[in-house]
């Protein structure tokens, strides 16, 4: 095989001297790690060698000589450095050359064939791989190489082909730590060896880090624990925290910092990404809110945001009641639906009055206005379809009186919206991601008539497909086994099949006005579970998104290492063939892949045909599923 | 294929092929040393022809709009979408030339460069590769032979976890494949030979 020698560029241009490396044999390939300068002493050289190969467990040796010289080659130079490989012996001996000022290099790999050592030498064909040591040293191969345990006194670490080169390189970090400003035995160059890097500001938030965490920690585990005490775990207050997204977000992100701010190191690499991708993603969400809650209190806001969303701007009390026309003479059932059935209700009549189209309105059309004109346009001939005219006005005064309820309910709390927004408005400095769930309760708070309706309609739905297919059994002569889970045959008696005719025909023609009203309210709860839907994937993304992980792959695209790729350098014939080796960083998708947080998991429950078929046989429908919860 | 002689620049020779669909391609190879052996094959460039049908439709499928529309926020439209989709088709679809670099007892390297000058390696190592094989292939009405790399399967011995195709934005034809294949037995064995005696 041909002989690989990986050399670090920054010894490219340093003085002649010993090289120092691991040699890898299953792959034939010499890893070198700095050049020992002379003068030395061969015995310190050796101390220095085994106090390294102790600390890293790397099987540190000198691997050759390496001669930078001028044009003419000194002969007694040739000797001396022949001679040191009797001294220091390696199998196989390199011999790297280079002259200065010049790209052309030699090398010889001499190898004894025998124990006597006047026994002739073969040369090996040598091939020179150059590599950025430091940026070796920094990065990280993904996937991660499985390694071998480390057992005691092994002093070798063996990982399959390139990955041993950085696993060398990246363990070898002892022998880096003298620079040339060190009064040490021995000379090295390295790629540290023109200075320490260091960071004062890194250095200053280590320092500061271990107090910080500390006071931190103590805080979080106050919080935590005073969110287990008993009085929240009673029944009422259990089934709210259980129902609202707020809550599960709040525990979310307090598990996160807790993870951040605890005292235990890293164990991997892949812990410390966790734990600042964390960081980070809790910063950006603070920093977010922030924002959120600067724009909103500036230019009234709040008040806007009440009026939006609470739609008694001209119903009450503190506005004057425009005069009002009087409500048309009521006519009895069974003919064209008007405004003026709703003035039949007896209950309703007074309080409809304040909603008469002629009041004046501030902004918009609201909600709930808009529904009852709908349910106005349902009572009516929606579509051009005509109904059955009872049962249509039975549904519609039945889901306009919900209407009216609610809007009273509303109408009590119209004037703490206002005060109650502001408060939660304070809760966004916790973060963007708690106001965004904030938001996703509110909207399901304000529509739960909507739900209400949905499962209504959704029931009343149900239960007439139930009817229709027994019923229709029964038209054809068959019935439902229970025990044998089929369809038999069953032999009727005649005011058995007479009645269930009759009832068959009745719901197949009360069916369009069910199946109408369904449509509509289901169509509705599925706008609203949409919106809910977008809240919490956007809540998701910033909750998951790795994004100190991201920068590292955009700032210093060399600590996640996909690969490597190498390149040819110029080549003369009769020279060895000179590779350059770089780093091949992590696609942008496979680093979101590999270092993706983990969320609250908001997904879809259902497939597209499971869910067609429970809209279609009535069953209620919960697309959005969280961590075991059910969301309202 | 003599190696070089003393004092000779690495061997380098350019010979024309065609692809599947008929287009012109050039096969590029250098010879480094016995050890190592680059192919570079060169897609037919970016036709000026092509260019200027695809941007005459979409402007005056704009300009169709835009006179059933009065609304000249869609010939702007139109232009920035010409312009971004050239972009985005130099950068990342249109490939320019694509590399192969086999490298005895280190491995194969395979580079796609795009027209826009973007690279895109993989490399894969020589103790993954159990063979480099013409493999047919049966693409829409046509068979087709393509080149690719047999990876071992680290649990089976002698089972195949993988299969790479090389040259796929080029495709060349068969007897491009074989001069490229033939390069590749020889250092292949060579590389089996001393393998075995290390």
């Amino acid at each position: 095989m041909v002989l690989k020698a990986f050399f670090p560029t920054c010894c490219a241009s340093a003085d002649s001297g010993l090289l120092v490396g691991r040699w890898v044999p299953e792959q034939s390939s010499a890893v070198v790690l700095a050049v020992v300068h002379f003068p030395f002493i061969p015995v310190q050289v050796k101390e220095l060698l085994a106090q390294v190969q102790q600390a890293s467990r790397v099987g540190v040796a000198v691997l050759g000589t390496w001669c930078h010289r001028r044009q003419e080659p000194e002969e007694s130079l040739g000797h001396f450095l022949e001679g040191l490989g009797t001294l220091f012996s390696h199998e196989p001996w390199l011999q790297l050359c280079r002259e200065r000022g010049s790209k052309s290099w030699s090398c010889k790999a001499t190898r004894r064939q025998g124990p006597a050592p006047l026994a002739p030498a073969c040369e090996d064909q040598v091939m020179l791989i150059f590599y950025d040591q430091r940026k070796v040293l920094l990065s990280q191969l993904h996937p991660p190489a499985a390694l071998p345990e480390r057992q005691a006194g092994d002093a070798t670490a063996s990982a399959g082909g390139l990955a041993a080169v950085f696993d060398t390189v990246a363990r070898s970090d002892v022998l880096f730590q003298s620079d040339r400003f060190d009064e040490g035995p021995v000379r090295l160059t390295h790629w540290q060896s023109e200075g320490m890097e260091a960071s004062i500001l890194v250095e200053l938030a280590k320092r500061a880090a271990g107090p910080v965490c500390l006071l931190l920690a103590c805080l979080l585990s106050l919080v935590s624990a005073a969110s287990a005490c008993r009085v929240f775990r009673l029944w009422p207050l259990s089934f709210i925290w259980s129902k609202l997204s707020t809550c599960e977000q709040l525990r979310h992100r307090l598990d996160q910092l807790t993870l951040v701010v605890s005292a235990h190191r890293a164990e991997g690499p892949a812990q410390l990404m966790r734990k600042a991708n964390a960081l980070v993603s809790v910063l950006l969400d603070m920093a977010l809110g922030l924002l959120l809650l600067s724009w909103l209190h500036r230019k009234d806001r709040f008040a806007q945001l009440a009026e939006a969303l609470v739609p008694v701007a001209d119903g009450s009390p503190q506005h004057p009641s425009p005069p009002l026309p009087t409500p048309p003479h009521p006519r009895p059932l069974g003919l064209a639906a008007s405004h003026s059935d709703l003035a039949a209700c007896p209950v309703t009549g007074g309080h409809w009055a304040c909603w008469w189209p002629g009041a004046p309105r501030r902004g918009s059309q609201t909600g709930h206005r808009e529904l009852q004109h709908l349910l106005q346009w349902l009572m009516g001939a929606p579509a051009g379809l005509k109904m059955n005219r009872a049962l249509d006005q039975v549904l519609g005064r039945f889901f306009l009186y919900h209407i009216h309820l609610w809007i009273s309910y509303i109408h009590l709390m119209s004037p703490f919206i206002e005060h109650i927004l502001w408060h939660l408005g304070l809760s966004a400095c916790l973060g963007l991601t708690v106001a965004l769930s904030i938001l996703s309760d509110i909207i399901s708070l304000l529509t739960f008539h909507i739900y209400c309706f949905y499962v209504y309609g959704a029931r009343l739905y149900c239960l007439k497909i139930h009817g229709l297919s027994s019923l229709w059994r029964l038209f054809r002569g068959k019935k439902w086994n229970v025990l044998r889970q089929r369809v038999d045959s069953c032999s009727y008696d005649l005011d058995q099949l007479f009645i269930g005719t009759l009832l068959f025909t009745i719901l197949i023609f009360l069916l369009p006005t069910t199946a109408l009203y369904y449509l509509v309210f289901t169509l509705l709860r599925l706008l609203v579970v949409t919106v809910q839907g977008l809240v919490h994937l956007l809540v998701d993304l910033i909750n998951s998104l790795p994004l100190y992980s991201l920068g590292l792959r955009l700032c210093r695209p060399y600590r996640l290492a996909a690969g490597v790729k190498f390149r040819v350098l110029e080549h003369e014939a009769g020279r060895p063939l000179r590779l350059l080796m770089q780093i091949n960083p992590l696609p942008f998708s496979h680093v979101v892949r590999t270092y993706r947080l983990p969320s609250c998991g908001c997904h879809p429950k259902h497939s597209w045909g499971s869910l067609c078929r429970k809209l279609f046989f009535g069953e209620l429908i919960y697309p959005w599923r969280q961590r075991g919860d059910k969301q309202d | 294929m003599a190696g070089p002689g003393a004092g000779e620049p690495a061997m380098e020779d350019e010979r024309s092929f065609s692809d599947i669909c008929g287009g012109r391609l050039a096969l590029h190879r250098r010879y480094y040393s016995p050890s190592c052996l680059e192919f570079c094959l060169s897609c037919p460039r970016i036709s000026l022809r092509s260019l200027t049908a695809v941007t005459c439709t979409v402007w005056l499928a704009a300009y169709g709009l835009f006179t059933l529309c009065e609304n000249s926020m869609i010939l702007s439209a139109a232009i920035f979408i010409t312009l971004l989709g050239l972009l985005g088709y130099l950068h990342f679809v249109k490939i320019d030339h694509e590399t192969l670099l086999i490298i005895d007892s280190l491995g194969i390297q395979m580079t796609s460069s795009y027209a826009s000058g973007k690279e895109s390696t993989t490399f894969i190592e020589m103790g993954k590769v159990k063979d480099v094989i013409i493999n047919e292939a049966i693409y829409m009405q046509k068979v087709i032979y393509y080149l690719c790399i047999l990876l071992k399967d680290p649990v089976e011995p002698h089972g195949i976890s993988q299969v790479v195709p090389l040259f796929q934005s080029a495709k060349p034809r068969l007897d491009c494949l074989i001069e490229v294949y033939r390069s590749c037995q020889e250092i292949l064995a060579h590389q089996k030979a001393t393998s075995t005696n290390p």
